[in-house]
């Protein structure tokens, strides 16, 4: 069960990580991803099937919090960090399309 | 002064005697951080513990106790006791950078509950320390901002993630540290330094403002020089949480007891795979620690888990999937670096290249890759499966032990640039330590034989989930029997030859 | 799940086809805070001032869940006659600047509500596949371009609304037509506000429609591709473009052409869909458990503790007004049921129930309240039952005619008051029959052929002696009253 992955799948995954990437470093990137892949292949050999996966590792159920105001924080400290503000509001570049 | 030792002739030493001291109005909190930040000032050029030391904070929080000593309140168990954070616990008005390029210039409006709570009880933050980069490695090295170095050899690594926290104690610049552990961040560099280090059970401490690497894996805990001291702090910031949904709603009583408590009856497992895959220093070290525990009255024998090995493979899908996602958020449009870009998925993909490092880059890489279609149940799901195994391993081995003893990492610490052109290599440095955080138990490293370069060798203490107490009498046993002068703090070979 | 044939008018661009219509409605839940936070959820504040660690996806935060919002949930499964199930969060991962975290937590394959229905007016039920709890996004606003995002040079973002909870309702494919989705979103957004979890307000962002749209042979079991209509702000808005989507896909079809599985947009000044434009990839959101929450399981205890006070929801307000005014079983007119619709849509059922109980007349009850009372209808709710079956019974008796009823309901309505008074003061007090007998006297003295034509036996006279009598009692006169008078006096 060898895994390789082409240059063509690493850019797709960069596209969908947003992560620009050039042609030299996926290539270079497809050759690491393949390696740890491998190396965790075993996992994939493993009979599992009437093992239930995990996802965490509590029990816990319906922890709820009562529908009480709290303190927002400032403004001013919202936008601190912010690379670039306008009236009051998180500025970006033209966004190209609508949300999905 | 020294928190571990007892140069003065104090009753208990270390940090628990430190807070007694202050308490009492013997020790003034000021003069403790004075003389910290003028250790950290000597030695912290050469190590690079710190990504940023908070003196003026540091200063007036000593004030600060010394006025409620002063006025008979209760300062709190940790009063004056100074602690190194680690750079990924936010606080409030202070960098929280990740060691990220990212987050460089980033200021949390918040503190993290943990810090609340140390702050609370007295401590005095001395600063943020180094790590890899959003806690992805096993050696510091992954920080942007350069390594951390031993201290017991400064050409060598001081383990990672939390490789500045554990330096930090092991060169006596804090007594204190707090870390976070996913994969083994706190357990293998406090190995690797020579002091003691806990991952509690999974819940057990607030995660609120430990920035998220993988949140299933992940949880925030303590380093120190002693058991006693990791336990007390595990007493300070253990505990509900209302803002963590993970967070257990249990009492946590009797951690700081249990270290002097002994290990009479208590039932030992020696993980025997783990041996087969440890050095020969880290196994022979398990099993004189075998012999301690069996000498305190601590029924001894080995166990063969075999499947817990699976955890590692497990381990690198599920932990890069949830950073995948956990790290998406870094986009260059709320906070943080931003790259310019002709639109907004450019200026994402331009920020996100530029401000993640390589290992970075990598596991969101491999996270996406896992969790992308068609590849979701080969992988991930698998990956889940293998946790369920681990945690039924676990579960059978618990019927008959009350604490599992191991190796906590495959070798002492490695030089610097040893494995940083392999990936998979450095990955294997948490083949011990995974399985407890997938199964979500606590584990905790002590400090018990020195290799014969000189180097600390840590064995690890494992435990089913909130069986802290008796994973903290076997590692008090374990402190005692430990060789003589296996534990921090150590003044570092350069600076002892200078 | 749906039943009945489709209604006729279906496949209005061409008898050969029909129209299959799904929707996804997006409801804001009506709690006070976020759904993962104490933020207000209020609408309407300055930029980025109702927004902490959480909501705005900062380092280290981690949410947790508003009991609010699991209850309204609860309560919203309940009144579409769902499954309230044990469900999980997942997360939708994709980049998007109006996502702080840059991805959604929502319930995916395992959500909280599911397998219901809903009834319309006309009887026809809609399936509802499911109803699961997410968060909401921040909001955009594009500059240059004219505030359209094609051509905008720049955005900005505000992050009031992110985080703001959410259900979505997914129905089955069982619209057959653009006035049935109208419908379908006219009842579930009653049913929404009845059950307390929406204030309903569509022109707010309270309610957001999106539209699944396939045609398909009429007669055909398969389903046609569908495309998704997004940007439907308004019932008028999702009406045009069910029946432009419906005509597009026909025209594609009989012109030989494909339709194309794709997401196009309302655009209601042009009045016709458009695509999207269409990522060269397509969406793979990578869904996996959200490892920050822990998974809800609601008990009978929960479920009964979030249901109780849930009061009858619009189809069974319809049917017990039905009952009330035809008693059980008996077929309704299309007429009545356009009158039973208008009085529960308004709120006015339960005076009309009321008063009937009271004893006043019931289709005249449900004529009044559909009809009069509809015009003014907060002022309708406040009516005092025991004034508005005094009014009935004062028109039903015969001292008030229809006309005078109507007034003094009116007045009412403007200013509250007991009808006897208002009568009075409107000078309506039912004549006296000595009154009556003098006024029909000066009428037969001053008309005498008109009557005279009456007494021979012609009857269609008698309407204009009534007109006389009434204008000569200035109204006053019960126009029943007269004309049997009349016809008492002819013997
Ligand atoms: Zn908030």
């Amino acid at each position: 069960m060898a895994v390789e992955l082409s240059s063509e799948e690493v850019l797709h995954v960069a596209r969908l990580a947003r992560l620009e990437l050039g042609a030299e470093e996926s290539t270079s990137a497809a050759r690491q991803l393949s390696a740890i892949l491998e190396h965790v292949d075993a996992v994939r050999a493993l009979d599992l099937g009437g093992i239930p996966p995990t996802s965490h590792p509590l029990e816990l159920v319906n922890v709820l919090r009562d529908d009480v105001e709290r303190p927002c924080l400032d403004r001013a400290d919202v936008l601190a960090g912010a690379p670039a503000v306008e009236d009051g509001r998180f500025a970006v570049p033209r966004i190209l399309g609508e949300a999905p | 002064m020294s928190w571990s030792g007892g140069p003065h002739g104090a009753p208990e030493p270390g940090a628990v005697g430190l807070a007694a001291r202050v308490r009492a109005g013997e020790v003034r909190a000021a003069d403790v951080a004075e003389e910290t930040l003028e250790r950290v000032g000597r030695r912290d050029g050469e190590l690079h513990c710190f990504n940023v030391v908070t003196a003026d904070a540091m200063r007036s929080a000593a004030a600060a106790v010394d006025r409620l000593v002063a006025s008979g309140a209760d300062p709190g168990p940790l009063a004056g006791v100074p602690v190194a954070v680690k750079d990924n616990l936010c606080t409030r008005g202070v960098p929280t950078t990740c060691s990220s390029k990212m987050l460089e210039h980033w200021v949390p409006p918040y503190d993290a509950t943990v810090v609340t709570r140390l702050v609370a009880a007295g401590a005095l933050v001395v600063g943020k320390t180094n790590l890899d980069e959003f806690a992805m490695g096993s050696s510091t090295e992954n920080s942007a901002f350069g390594p951390t170095r031993n201290p017991w050899d400064t050409s060598r690594v001081p383990g990672g993630s939390s490789g500045g926290s554990a330096a930090a104690v092991a060169a006596d610049l804090a007594p204190l540290a707090l870390g976070s552990d996913t994969g083994g961040s706190i357990r293998q560099p406090a190995a690797l330094c020579g002091v003691v280090g806990i991952k509690p059970t999974y819940g057990l401490v607030s995660r609120y403002g430990l920035v998220a690497f993988a949140s299933s894996l992940d949880q925030v805990g303590p380093f120190a020089a002693t058991v006693a001291d990791a336990a007390l702090v595990l007493e300070v910031i253990a505990g509900h949480d209302e803002m963590d949904s993970t967070s257990l709603d249990r009492p946590v009583e009797g951690l700081l007891d249990a270290t002097g408590s002994g290990a009479g009856g208590l039932r030992v497992g020696v993980v025997a795979d783990f041996l087969a895959d440890a050095s020969a220093d880290c196994a022979s070290a398990v099993r004189a620690a075998a012999e301690v525990l069996a000498g305190a009255g601590a029924a001894v024998e080995e166990v063969a888990l075999p499947e817990l090995l699976h955890g590692l493979s497990a381990y690198y899908l599920i932990a890069p999937a949830e950073a995948s996602s956990n790290l998406a958020r870094y986009d260059g449009v709320r906070y943080g670096l931003r790259v310019d870009g002709d639109d907004v998925e450019q200026m994402n993909a331009r920020t996100r290249a530029a401000g993640f490092g390589p290992e970075v880059r990598r596991r969101i890489m491999l996270g996406t890759y896992v969790l992308s279609a068609g590849y979701y149940d080969a992988y991930y799901a698998q990956a889940q499966r293998v946790r369920t195994l681990v945690a039924r391993t676990f579960a059978r081995a618990y019927e008959r032990f009350d604490v599992l003893l191991a190796p906590t990492t495959p070798s002492v610490a490695f030089p610097l640039g040893a494995k940083t052109a392999d990936p998979l290599e450095m990955y294997l440095a948490d083949l011990f330590t995974i399985p407890s955080n997938l199964a979500g138990h606590p584990a905790m490293s002590v400090p018990f034989a020195l290799d014969p370069q000189g180097l600390p060798v840590g064995v690890q203490v494992l435990a089913p989930a909130l069986g802290e107490v008796a994973m903290l009498r076997a590692a008090g046993v374990l402190e005692a029997g430990a060789a003589p002068g296996a534990r921090g703090p150590v003044a570092s070979r350069s600076e002892a030859g200078r | 799940m749906s039943t009945g044939p489709a209604p006729a008018g279906a496949g209005r661009a061409s008898a050969d086809f029909e129209v299959v219509v799904g929707l996804e409605v997006h409801c804001e839940l009506s709690t006070a805070t976020k759904l993962f936070c104490g933020c207000p959820n209020r609408f309407g504040s300055e930029p980025n001032t109702q927004v902490c660690p959480v909501c705005l996806g900062l380092p280290g935060a981690l949410p947790v869940l508003n009991r609010r919002a699991v209850e309204l949930a609860v309560r919203v499964g309940r009144a579409l006659h769902c499954e309230i199930r044990p469900s999980t969060f997942h997360r939708k991962n994709y980049f998007y600047p109006d996502m702080p975290k840059d991805f959604q937590i929502s319930q995916y394959d395992e959500p909280i509500d599911v397998d219901g229905y809903l009834e319309l007016p006309s009887g026809r039920r809609i399936g509802i596949e499911r109803a699961h709890i997410e968060e909401d996004t921040g909001k955009t606003t594009h500059l240059g371009g004219g505030g359209r995002i094609h051509g905008a040079d720049r955005s900005l973002v505000d992050y009031n609304r992110a985080g703001v909870p959410l259900v979505e309702i997914v129905s089955r494919p069982d619209m057959r037509s653009a006035d049935e989705a109208r419908a379908y979103v006219a009842e579930l957004r009653a049913i929404l506000v009845a059950s307390g979890a929406s204030d309903g307000r569509m022109e707010e962002g309270s309610l957001r429609v999106d539209a699944n749209v396939s045609v398909r042979r009429t007669g055909s079991d398969a389903f046609g591709t569908r495309c998704e209509v997004k940007n439907l702000n308004s019932l008028r808005s999702l009406g045009r473009a069910i029946e432009h989507e419906q005509a597009r896909q026909v025209a594609l079809l009989e012109a030989g052409e494909r339709v194309v599985q794709e997401t196009r947009h309302w655009n209601e000044d042009e009045g016709r869909t458009s695509s999207m434009r269409s990522k060269e990839e397509a969406n793979d959101y990578r869904y996996f458990p959200e490892p920050d929450l822990v998974p809800l399981a609601p008990d009978g205890a929960f479920v009964a503790a979030a249901t109780a006070g849930l009061g009858l929801m619009p189809a069974e307000r319809r049917a017990r007004l039905a009952t009330t005014v035809h008693g059980p079983d008996a077929a309704v007119a299309a007429s009545t049921l356009d009158q039973i619709t208008t009085v529960v849509d308004l709120g006015l059922d339960d005076l009309v129930v009321e008063v009937v109980e009271r004893g006043a007349d019931a289709r005249l009850a449900l004529a009044r309240a559909a009809n009069e009372a509809a015009q003014s209808p907060e002022d309708a709710r406040r009516l005092d039952p025991g004034a508005f079956c005094r009014l009935l019974e004062l028109e039903a008796g015969g001292s008030l005619s229809s006309t005078q009823a109507k007034s003094v309901l009116a007045e009412m309505l403007a200013a509250g008051g007991e009808p006897d008074a208002i009568a009075r003061r409107l000078g309506y007090e039912a004549l006296g029959s000595e009154a009556l007998e003098s006024a029909i006297d000066a009428v037969v003295a001053a008309h005498p052929d008109a009557w005279a034509r009456y007494a021979a036996g012609e009857d269609k006279v008698a309407q204009l002696l009534t007109g006389q009598v009434m204008k000569a009692t200035k109204g006053r006169a019960n126009g029943k009253a007269v004309a049997a008078a009349l016809a008492a006096r002819r013997g």
